[in-house]
């Protein structure tokens, strides 16, 4: 028998190879940007050259069909370089104006919407769900394809006060990761535990040290060692259930969905923001979860409205202030609201700053 | 041809609308692919019960201990049958892209001979990790998949407690705040460690992400344990004619609500004709002015990175943003290459050798304070680290004369 294949440890591939021949001729030497219309980007090199980016949404989880049909745009309408954003849209590099048009025209007609740029709601970013992940409370392509049927026109234009990024999550770990706005799976119920499994299936000590809130304990049932849940103590994160199995976190029924505002990762203005709950106990309802779908288009209504020039959401609620959010969404403010987590107290208003 | 087609009333209804659907896609690979029949048979049964049921295994490469998404199905019938059996393998292969996610087309349709000779044919472009995602495979397949994939010059990304895929911005290549050449520098830290993503055996996760500028495209320091970010030290270039042509066609009042008065620090004035002033010592590098004035404002030429260390989604404290450990750092000659290298280096030690068991960066610092960290990768303290210094008074501090002895040799050496 021949030795095995031995892997070419290459590590992340040089993208000079792969990059437009205008992105590589300008490297490091572009003066400006504007932007045409939605969808287009022209870069303006220093050396006076122009490209054209044109930008589409896709559907991340592309068929060879779809990508070998962009392949086609790529070669008969652009020149046969593209990139993917982290939001999966996909760029097509231009260097003549006269192909902006005829490129757009051929995306429209094939299905791909042309937009996503400057101030407008972008591809949601999100994660892998019931069609890939072993742990997740909801989907992930499903909801995004629904979202963004919903929010197709707010893609294609550039109406909103600054650019809005959406992500969702299925699990409560939240790999989509901070947004304007963000949609989350929270669970409202423990984890349901198999006790029959657990002693095969899961590493006790590890399930017991990866509990937030340490309320996970050796326990035996029905003679087999097996892990117990200080219901009382639990706050239903499902932290457990990855290196446990058995310890099912997931529900139809319990397990919800809530949303948050105010994440923004660009430091221009204000530092860096996490998003904060604003909205919770929303169905699980596949395939479009309507009910989410209703709470998003009401918040970014209300912001579009409300919000001045270049305020991303969470610039917005820091001006108006939380009760006006409440007041102006009609959204509920509860308890829940109210931080307890560690370092929580610093989200309390210690002041006399009160809006009225 | 392919075996019937379940029936998938639920997953039919994301046909409609107008973004791209993926069931359209998943159908048209279902055609003639039994892995995507049963591939949908199982979503249904998903989207019907509103639970997952894929689990996880060992599945991998020869030579590499991750970088494989291992998948299986938990949908059996009484005899312990897969209910859908064409799909009871569905594997991922994590692949890095090109940094800064450039492609020809040729290489994409070869991507998609490759995934349709030994995958589903359904590739994501990208997942949250910065990984073209080649979803669906059977484990006998993986190997061969990847040897082609390899021969292409594209290696597995990282997966589970390693060294994980990078992400870098367009940057350079395309953008005029680019004050980093990020692909380098992502490419340095991240090949410089190949060993820690291939053959995982580091606490948990260490992330790397290079944005070219404070505007963090790549979300480095939400998401990443070692986040790069372009900024510059000297002043920031004003065309004063490129202002004054901005604000005859923008107007005054536009100006002050959305430039100056958005100043975070109050570093810009408006003079009365029509120019701008720079604080250049107030300004923070949060790039709002350049954002929105980008003909007439520039970074600067001094350019280089600040750091920030420990960023990381909830499990298990919480989300955490990182934090500077180095506020600036030129990033032009080889030996500046070589010495962040050293510091991701140091860096990765560190964490390897004190973080607990499934412990990010982040919450090890927040568990041993950020001075032990410090000190154990050999940095020196400085206030650009800090919001704010100290409120309580609960902290040992008979080392005061000498730790002030040391700021003033440092500053008496800058």
């Amino acid at each position: 028998m021949s030795a095995p294949r031995m892997p070419i440890e290459s590590g992340v591939p040089d993208p000079f190879p792969f990059m437009h021949p205008l992105l590589k001729k300008n490297f490091g030497e572009w003066s400006y940007h504007d932007r045409p219309r939605p969808g287009v980007l022209r870069h303006v090199a220093k050396s006076g050259d122009q490209v054209w980016t044109v930008r589409a949404g896709t559907q991340r989880q592309m068929d060879l069909y779809t990508i070998r049909n962009l392949c086609d745009i790529a070669d008969e309408l652009a020149e046969g370089h593209v990139r993917f954003t982290m939001r999966s849209n996909i760029e097509f590099m231009l260097s003549e104006e006269s192909k902006v048009q005829p490129l757009i025209d051929k995306l429209q007609a094939e299905g791909f919407p042309v937009g996503g740029t400057g101030p407008s709601v972008a591809m949601i970013s999100h994660t892998q769900g019931w069609l890939h992940c072993d742990i997740p409370g909801t989907d992930a392509s499903g909801v995004v394809k629904a979202l963004m049927d919903e929010l197709h026109d707010e893609f294609i234009k550039e109406d909103m006060p600054n650019r809005v990024h959406i992500t969702t999550s299925c699990c409560q770990i939240n790999c989509g990761g901070q947004g304007d706005i963000a949609i989350n799976i929270q669970h409202t119920k423990p984890p349901k535990i198999n006790h029959d499994l657990v002693a095969n299936a899961c590493e006790r000590p590890t399930v017991v040290a990866r509990c937030p809130v340490a309320a996970i304990r050796p326990a035996m049932v029905n003679g087999k060692p097996t892990l117990e849940v200080d219901e009382k103590k639990c706050i239903c994160c499902g932290a457990c259930f990855p290196p446990c199995p058995p310890m099912q976190i997931n529900d139809p029924e319990h397990s919800k969905l809530a949303i948050w505002v105010g994440g923004k990762h660009s430091n221009a203005r204000s530092k860096p923001m996490f998003h904060k709950l604003v909205a919770a106990g929303i169905p699980n309802n596949p395939p479009r979860w309507p009910e989410a779908a209703e709470v998003v288009k009401n918040i970014l209504a209300v912001y579009k409205e409300d919000a001045k020039d270049w305020e991303r959401m969470g610039d917005w609620v820091e001006r108006i202030g939380w009760p006006q959010f409440f007041e102006k969404t009609g959204l509920p403010f509860t308890k829940y609201h109210i931080d307890n987590w560690r370092g929580g107290r610093a989200n309390l208003n210690a002041s006399a700053h009160i809006r009225f | 041809m392919a075996k019937k087609m379940h029936d998938t009333p639920m997953l039919d209804q994301l046909e409609s609308g107008p973004w791209p659907s993926f069931v359209t896609g998943l159908k048209r690979l279902a055609k003639d692919n039994d892995m995507m029949v049963d591939l949908m048979g199982q979503l249904e049964t998903s989207y019907r019960t509103r639970k997952g049921y894929w689990k996880g295994g060992t599945v991998g490469v020869v030579g590499y201990g991750g970088g494989v998404i291992p998948r299986f199905t938990e949908l059996h019938d009484e005899n312990k049958k897969p209910l859908f059996p064409a799909a009871s393998e569905f594997h991922t292969l994590r692949i890095m892209p090109p940094a800064g996610m450039h492609y020809d087309t040729a290489t994409l349709r070869k991507f998609c001979d490759i995934w349709e000779k030994y995958g589903s044919g359904l590739i994501a472009f990208h997942g949250q990790s910065g990984d073209i995602m080649f979803q669906g495979c059977t484990t006998d397949n993986v190997q061969p998949a990847f040897d082609e994939l390899n021969e292409m010059g594209f290696d597995l990304g990282g997966a589970g407690p390693a060294v994980r895929t990078g992400m870098s911005c367009v940057g350079a290549a395309r953008c005029e705040q680019s004050c980093a050449n990020e692909q380098k520098i992502h490419r340095t830290l991240v090949n410089a460690f190949l060993d820690d993503m291939h053959r995982p055996a580091l606490p948990y996760k260490m992330k790397f992400k290079v944005s070219g500028c404070a505007n963090d495209c790549m979300n480095s320091i939400h998401r990443a344990d070692f986040s790069v970010i372009g900024t510059w030290r000297d002043e920031m270039k004003i065309d004063q004619n490129e202002v004054k042509t901005f604000i005859a066609d923008k107007g005054r009042k536009y100006v002050v609500d959305n430039v100056i008065s958005r100043c975070p620090t109050n570093a810009l004035s408006l003079n009365d004709d029509d120019t701008l002033d720079v604080d250049n010592k107030g300004c923070v590098r949060c790039m709002h002015c350049l954002n929105v004035m980008n003909k007439a404002l520039s970074p600067g030429d001094d350019k280089g990175v600040s750091i920030l260390i420990g960023g990381k989604r909830t499990l298990k404290i919480g989300d955490l943003m990182g934090t500077v450990i180095v506020p600036f750092m030129k990033m032009e000659s080889d030996e500046d290459y070589e010495k962040i290298e050293a510091l991701a280096g140091e860096v990765i030690d560190f964490f390897a050798e004190n973080a607990l068991e499934h412990e990010r960066t982040g919450e090890m610092i927040e568990r041993i304070g950020l001075v032990n960290f410090l000190e154990g990768i050999g940095l020196d303290v400085e206030p650009n680290m800090i919001a704010s210094p100290r409120s309580n008074s609960y902290v040992r501090m008979d080392g005061w004369d000498e730790e002030a002895q040391k700021w003033f040799e440092r500053k008496a050496q800058a």
